[in-house]
């Protein structure tokens, strides 16, 4: 027993002289790792800590230490079952990811495809600088454009529908309408950048199979239905299972921009974190905004284990840990 | 010459159908790009645009007189707010850019060596924050309340430096290079720092340049960072976040515009004034493009 506790005694001290050795061996690399510990921990898991407001009265002048009120937060946001706040955030906030989902792959991969079987090399080039073009612009600039296009005294669209001989339509007050813009210019947003993405995974197929097909007198066609789709298949399974994981997750910046605080659209527009958003800057009751927050990230962290458990089980390879 | 014939007849097969599918494809290709660009176009044109036209019949996709007008207007009413506005994205840009390549590539180049013994668990840290995070308002109070730095352009600046994505980035380009080179180096007598401040640093230029230009679009474009922590630091306001406030049309148009000018800000006038906030970005990015394809290419690889 004495004898043990000893042993055990010498190995902590052998394992505190190793920690030390390993201190002094690499001293240099601790120092460089501050500014990574210091940077994660301030921006990253000290709000962590902050989460913890989703259970007070948040009060400004009190921060951590304000009154706490147990779940009153959450049974604001689920009163009511089908018409409370937090169903509505997170119905819009999913179907509005799926649709992002859906056709933004559906188009990216199509012009992926497409775009490898041409072989003007200056057309495929231009083309795809084109289409990186809204990438690299603000959502800020993206709203003026919207605007330009659909406000109902000189919007371009409006212009265009009096000319046709039609009334002018007030897209600004009529909600049916914005889902339709908001997935159009998500798919518009990001269609340079993630028809990159499936091209490279694309020309990482073996070409040797291509000149086989090719040998073999396949059409182009025929190259993209029996090669190139069904090699692109896993890359658009991992892709879009991960897409799926981050479902609860918002385009805060499309959203806020296109439509703002406009409450006559706020029924079919308002995602979590545009609610978490006014809550911080217009309404100012944090306490909601945090537990929306943290109902958010809670079910995040849910559907990507889980999803990553699906991929594990699919493709070892392919799952993030 | 029975092989030329059967190579030629199979050209001559290949070629109706492959220049239906080229017609097609050519023809989709161009409707996506024309359709990617279009909206810019119509920015483009607005802002050339007269005033007095938009108003009588809207906007067209060409300006039917084409005037500076707008430009003008925009810098003899708001001239200084502009320059003053472009001054404080192109400082927080810059010293962002800076300090977030220097803290992003010391980092990723921990994480990829070998005799760092902790660098799976420091590769955990920052992967998990990717997974569940504290959200926008616990960031908020850290950053306003328990940093102080409200009223500060650091408020900007310290968020934006990193990123698990670049230093995971980062820390796959460097362990591309090979590791006997950081030996031979080691055995020469550099110490860890010099190595990667002399070995790894030039050596990973490509990366250096796909982050740099990840990190500059971010900081070009925030307009979120201002609304949260410079509201009321007009002097402070980069580019974007004053587009944003002249835009700021459905709550509290008018507040808001009379902040800046006297009367509300015109439609042209905004369109201007997006035109400047992405001029340079428009110009630059068909350079920049080939450096964002190689790091997607990158990042993807998985390590």
């Amino acid at each position: 027993m004495a004898d043990s506790t000893v042993a055990a005694s010498e190995k902590a001290l052998h394992r505190k002289n190793r920690l030390v050795a390993d201190l002094q061996a690499h001293k240099t690399y601790y120092i460089m790792l501050v500014p990574l510990l210091l940077f994660f921990v301030l921006f990253s898991y000290l709000p962590m800590v902050g989460l913890y407001n989703a259970f007070t009265d948040y009060d400004f002048s009190k921060g951590l230490f304000s009154p706490f009120i147990g779940l009153k937060n959450f049974e604001f946001l689920f009163r009511g079952g089908m018409d409370s706040i937090i169903w509505k955030l997170t119905r819009n906030t999913i179907l509005y990811n799926v649709a992002f989902i859906v056709l933004s792959n559906v188009c990216q991969i199509a012009l992926a495809v497409l775009l490898r079987e041409l072989t003007y090399r200056k057309f495929v080039r231009v083309s795809q600088t084109m289409m990186f073009m809204p990438y690299f612009v603000s959502m800020v600039v993206v709203g003026s454009i919207a605007y330009n296009l659909f406000n109902f005294n000189y919007g371009v669209m409006n212009n265009v529908i009096t000319t046709l001989g039609f009334e002018r339509f007030d897209f600004y007050k009529t909600p049916e309408v914005w889902p339709f813009i908001i997935v159009i210019v998500e798919v518009w947003k990001g269609l340079g950048y993630g028809t990159v993405i499936y091209l490279a995974a694309i020309m990482g197929i073996d070409e040797s199979i291509y000149e086989a097909a090719y040998v073999d007198g396949a059409s182009k066609w025929n190259r993209i239905r029996y090669i190139t789709l069904p090699l692109l298949k896993p890359t658009l399974i991992i892709l879009v299972l991960f897409a799926v994981g981050g479902i609860m997750r918002g385009q805060f910046d499309l959203f806020w921009n296109l439509v703002g605080n406009n409450g006559l659209l706020l029924n079919v527009t308002d995602i979590i974190d545009t609610y978490v958003y006014r809550s911080l800057t217009v309404n100012f009751s944090m306490g909601l905004g945090t537990a929306a927050g943290l109902y958010q990230s809670f079910f995040g962290l849910i559907l990507i284990l889980t999803v990553n458990g699906i991929v594990r089980k699919v493709d070892k390879d392919n799952a993030l840990f | 010459m029975a092989r030329y014939s059967t190579k030629r007849s199979n050209t001559i097969r290949m070629d109706a159908g492959t220049r239906v599918f080229d017609i097609s494809a050519i023809l989709i290709v161009s409707l996506a790009a024309i359709f990617c660009v279009l909206p810019f176009l119509l920015m483009l044109s607005g802002s050339f645009s007269s005033e007095s036209e938009v108003i009588l019949k809207g906007y067209s996709l060409w300006p039917q007189v084409f005037t500076l007008d707008a430009y003008r207007i925009v810098f003899s009413t708001l001239g200084g707010t502009i320059v003053n506005a472009y001054l404080v994205t192109i400082y927080v840009t810059v010293t962002g850019t800076m300090l977030g390549l220097l803290t992003t590539s010391m980092s990723g180049y921990i994480l990829s060596r070998p005799d760092f013994k902790h660098r799976d668990k420091v590769a955990f840290f920052v992967y998990f924050t990717t997974l569940f995070s504290g959200g926008m308002i616990p960031t908020y109070l850290v950053v306003a309340n328990v940093l102080q730095l409200n009223h500060s352009l650091w408020a900007i600046i310290l968020p934006g430096l990193m990123t698990p994505f670049n230093v995971f980035l980062f820390r796959n380009f460097i362990k591309g290079i090979p590791n006997s080179l950081v030996e031979s180096a080691r055995i020469d007598g550099a110490g860890d720092f010099r190595i990667y401040w002399q070995l790894i640093v030039p050596l990973s230029k490509p990366a250096m340049a796909t982050i740099g230009l990840f990190l500059s679009l971010g900081y070009w474009n925030n307009w979120f960072g201002y609304s949260l922590y410079l509201i009321s630091d007009k002097d402070k306001w980069g580019l974007q976040y004053l587009l944003y406030r002249m835009l700021s049309r459905v709550t509290d148009a008018v507040r808001d515009s009379q902040v800046i000018v006297e009367q509300l800000p015109s439609e042209t006038m905004k369109l201007a004034t997006a035109m400047l906030a992405t001029g340079p970005v428009l110009l630059f990015y068909p350079f920049a493009q080939r450096y964002f394809v190689s790091g997607l290419v990158m990042g993807s690889v998985k390590g």
